[in-house]
C-alpha cells in the first residue's frame, strides 16, 4: 500500500471502522498540559470556554497559570500580549468564530505588530462544528491569521498531531495561530508521525513511477484526502498526499517540487476555499510554477446548521469531492 | 538637549523642563507635518513628572527587567513621550526631527519593535488597559516589585475593550496597576461629551471597582501625590482622571478639539513658540 512508510501512520488507515476516533480540542488540552510541564512560563488563558476548548486540562493541572477573561475576546488577546512582553507565553482559547474572529484587529495591533509571543488556540474550527450553525463555525480564520506578518498558521489533521503542533511552537518565539475542530475525526498518525514547523509531511506515495497529481491537505481533509487517493489509485492514477499542517510558513520548496513532479495540485481544508491553505498554494505556484490548482473547501457560503458528518457531505469536504477535484485539476492540465 | 542627570528635579524645575520640552514638540510636529497637537501639549506635565520623578527606569538600559513599566494606550500623543525620552537620555536629541519620516524610530504612532523603551504599540484606542493588565498580572503571579503604568486619553472610554480591562483588573485586584486619563474633553470629533458622552467618568470606575482619583492634570504636584495614594491601595486598581486643557500653552490651540489631529503650519509653529517661551505675552524671551 502506498501510504508512506515514513509517516508512520496508524495501522488499517483506510479503514474508517478500525480507526479510533479522537476530537483534534483533545491534542491541544493534552499538549498544553505537556508545554506547561516543560516551561513554567506557559499559561492558558481562555474567554468563558475552558470545558469545550480543553483549556480545562491545564487548568486542573496547573489552577495558578490558567486565567478566566469572562466572554471578552478583545480584552484576551491584549492581556496576553501583556502578559508575553512580561516573560510569559500565553496561550488564549476561545472558539476560532471569536477569536481570531471577533479579536482580529486586537491580534494585529497587540500580538502581531507587537511581536508578542502569544499562542492563539481558535477551537470549533470548520463545519463539523455541527448544530450550533453558521455563527460559531469558523471558515474564515486561517484567511485572517494567514495575512498577518509574523504569524504562523496550523491546521492539524488529528488529535496527535495538534498535540505536537502545541507543543513545538510553545518552544518557538513568536505569534502563532492553530485552529482545532469540535467533532471526533479519526486518528490517522501516531507518536512516531513525524512533524516539523514549516514542513508538509508526505503521507502518501504514488505506486507508479508517475505522479498525476499532488494534494496538499490540512484537518480533517487529510485523512478524506488518503481516502481519495486510495480511489485515485484504484483508477490507474499516481498521487501524492501530503499532510500541510503547517499553513504558513508554506513549505514552498515542497510544493515546488510536488507540483513540478506532478504538474497539477489539489488543496483541500475545512475553510473557505479561498484565502487558506488553497490560497497560499495557489498564490505560490501562479507566481512560481504555474500548474492547475483545484481547491477543495466551502465555496464562499457561511455554514448551517446540522450534524457534522451530514454537513461536511453537504459542504463538499469528503473523499469524493477530492477524487472529482483531481480528475479535474488532471484534466487540466497543461499537455 | 539632554536635561542634566539629577538624583532630584524641584518641581520648579520640571514645569520649565515641560515648557522647554513643548517647544520641541511643536518643532517636531511642524517638521513632520502631520500628527496631533492637543494632547501632546496638554500631557507635558504628565511626562515630565513620570520620567524626572516617578519612574524607576534606566534609560541605558531600557530593557532591564525591574523597571516600572509605562505604557502609552492612545498612540497618537507618541510626540510627547518622544520628547521626554530624548530628554531623559534614550535617544540623541536630533533624532526627534525625524519623526514620521521614512526609516524613523520614532513611528507615527510607537512601535515597540522600533524603538526600546515604549513598552507596547499602540495607536489603535482602547487596547493599552488590557495590555497594561497584562503586564501587572504577570508582576503579580511572579511576585515582581515593579509597577505598571498606563496613560490613556479620554477618547478612549468609549471603547468597550476598556471596560473589559477595567473589569478583569478589578477581578484580579491589580493594586500595581494604575491608569492615567488624559481628560481633555476633545476628540476627533469634537467635544467628547457631545460626541460620547463619558461622565459621570469618575462613578463609572468606582462601579467598576477601581480607586479613583481626580486631579488637575498640569499641576506636577498634584499627580505625585496622586501616584503615591494609588500605590498605598493594594488591593485595587486605580485610576487618576487628570484634568488637561487640550492644546495647553499655546492659546490659539487650547480647548479646540481641530487641533486633536494637525499639526501647525511654518507660521504658526513660528507663533506657538513664541508663546510658549514668553508664557503668552506674560514674560519676555530670550528668543523673541
Amino acid at each position: 500500500m502506498p501510504v508512506s512508510k515514513a509517516a508512520k501512520l496508524v495501522e488499517n488507515v483506510l479503514d474508517k471502522s478500525k480507526l479510533e476516533m479522537k476530537p483534534t480540542r483533545d491534542g491541544f488540552g493534552l499538549g498544553v498540559v505537556e508545554a506547561g510541564k516543560a516551561d513554567p512560563n506557559v499559561v492558558v488563558l481562555c474567554a468563558d470556554l475552558s470545558e469545550s476548548t480543553r483549556a480545562q486540562m491545564f487548568q486542573k493541572e496547573f489552577p495558578d497559570r490558567y486565567v478566566e477573561l469572562g466572554v471578552a475576546e478583545q480584552n484576551m488577546a491584549s492581556v496576553a500580549a501583556g502578559m508575553a512582553l512580561a516573560g510569559k507565553v500565553p496561550f488564549i482559547a476561545s472558539y476560532a468564530a471569536f477569536s481570531p474572529g471577533r479579536n482580529n484587529e486586537q491580534i494585529r495591533t497587540t500580538i502581531s505588530i507587537n511581536n508578542a509571543n502569544v499562542k492563539i488556540m481558535g477551537a470549533h474550527a470548520g463545519v463539523s462544528v455541527g448544530p450550533d450553525g453558521a455563527t460559531h463555525q469558523a471558515l474564515e480564520d486561517m484567511a485572517l491569521m494567514r495575512v498577518q506578518p509574523r504569524m504562523k498558521v496550523f491546521a492539524p489533521c488529528d488529535v496527535w498531531e495538534a498535540k505536537k503542533i502545541v507543543m513545538a511552537i510553545a518552544k518557538i518565539y513568536g505569534p502563532c495561530y492553530m485552529r482545532f475542530a469540535r467533532d471526533k475525526t479519526p486518528v490517522l498518525t501516531t507518536a512516531e508521525t513525524p512533524f516539523s514547523i514549516g514542513k508538509a509531511q508526505l503521507f502518501w506515495e504514488s505506486k507508479a513511477d508517475k505522479v498525476d497529481v499532488a494534494i496538499f491537505a490540512c484537518g480533517p481533509l487529510v485523512h478524506e484526502s488518503l481516502l481519495a487517493a486510495a480511489e485515485l489509485e484504484k483508477a490507474g492514477l499516481g498521487v501524492e498526499v501530503y499532510d500541510s499542517a503547517t499553513v504558513k510558513p508554506l513549505d514552498e520548496k515542497t510544493v515546488l517540487a510536488a507540483a513540478k513532479k506532478a504538474g497539477a495540485v489539489v488543496t483541500a481544508e475545512e475553510h473557505q476555499a479561498k484565502g487558506g491553505l488553497g490560497g497560499a498554494v495557489a498564490e505560490f505556484l501562479g507566481e512560481n510554477h504555474p500548474v492547475p490548482v483545484i481547491k477543495v473547501g466551502v465555496q464562499d457560503r457561511f455554514g448551517e446548521s446540522g450534524e457534522p458528518a451530514e454537513l461536511m457531505m453537504k459542504f463538499g469536504l469528503v473523499a469524493k469531492n477530492v477524487v472529482e477535484a483531481a480528475k479535474k485539476a488532471i484534466a487540466l492540465k497543461i499537455k | 538637549m539632554q536635561f542634566p542627570k539629577k538624583s532630584h528635579y524641584t518641581e520648579d524645575e520640571m514645569y520649565r523642563m515641560a515648557n522647554e520640552m513643548r517647544v520641541d514638540l511643536i518643532k517636531m510636529l511642524s517638521k513632520a507635518g502631520s500628527g496631533h497637537s492637543a494632547g501632546p501639549l496638554d500631557t507635558m506635565e504628565i511626562w515630565t513628572a513620570f520620567y524626572f520623578h516617578i519612574l524607576n527606569h534606566n534609560p541605558r538600559k531600557p530593557d532591564w527587567e525591574e523597571r516600572d513599566r509605562l505604557l502609552l494606550s492612545c498612540g497618537h500623543i507618541c510626540p510627547a513621550r518622544y520628547t521626554v525620552m530624548a530628554h531623559a537620555g534614550y535617544f540623541p536629541h536630533e533624532e526627534l526631527w525625524t519623526l514620521r519620516k521614512w526609516g524613523t524610530r520614532l513611528q507615527g504612532h510607537p512601535e515597540r519593535e522600533k524603538l526600546p523603551g515604549v513598552e507596547t504599540t499602540s495607536g489603535p484606542l482602547g487596547s493599552g488597559l488590557s495590555q497594561a493588565a497584562g503586564m501587572a498580572y504577570a508582576a503579580q503571579m511572579d511576585g515582581k516589585k515593579w509597577w505598571t503604568y498606563v496613560i490613556m486619553s479620554d477618547g478612549e472610554q468609549e471603547c468597550g475593550q476598556t471596560w473589559e480591562a477595567a473589569m478583569f483588573a478589578a477581578r484580579n485586584k491589580l493594586g500595581n496597576l494604575i491608569g492615567v486619563i488624559d481628560r481633555n474633553n476633545i476628540q476627533i470629533n469634537g467635544y467628547t461629551e457631545d460626541v460620547m458622552p463619558l461622565e459621570p467618568l469618575m462613578q463609572k470606575y468606582e462601579a467598576f471597582g477601581w480607586h479613583v482619583q481626580d486631579i488637575d492634570g498640569h499641576n506636577i504636584e498634584e499627580l505625585i501625590d496622586a501616584v503615591n495614594h494609588a500605590k498605598a491601595v493594594f488591593n485595587k486598581p486605580s485610576v487618576i482622571i487628570a484634568h488637561t486643557i487640550p492644546g495647553r500653552g499655546v492659546e490659539f490651540m487650547e480647548r479646540k478639539y481641530e487641533w486633536h489631529g494637525k499639526p501647525p503650519n511654518p507660521e504658526e509653529a513660528i507663533e506657538a513658540i513664541k508663546e510658549i517661551r514668553t508664557l503668552g505675552g506674560k514674560i519676555r524671551s530670550e528668543h523673541e
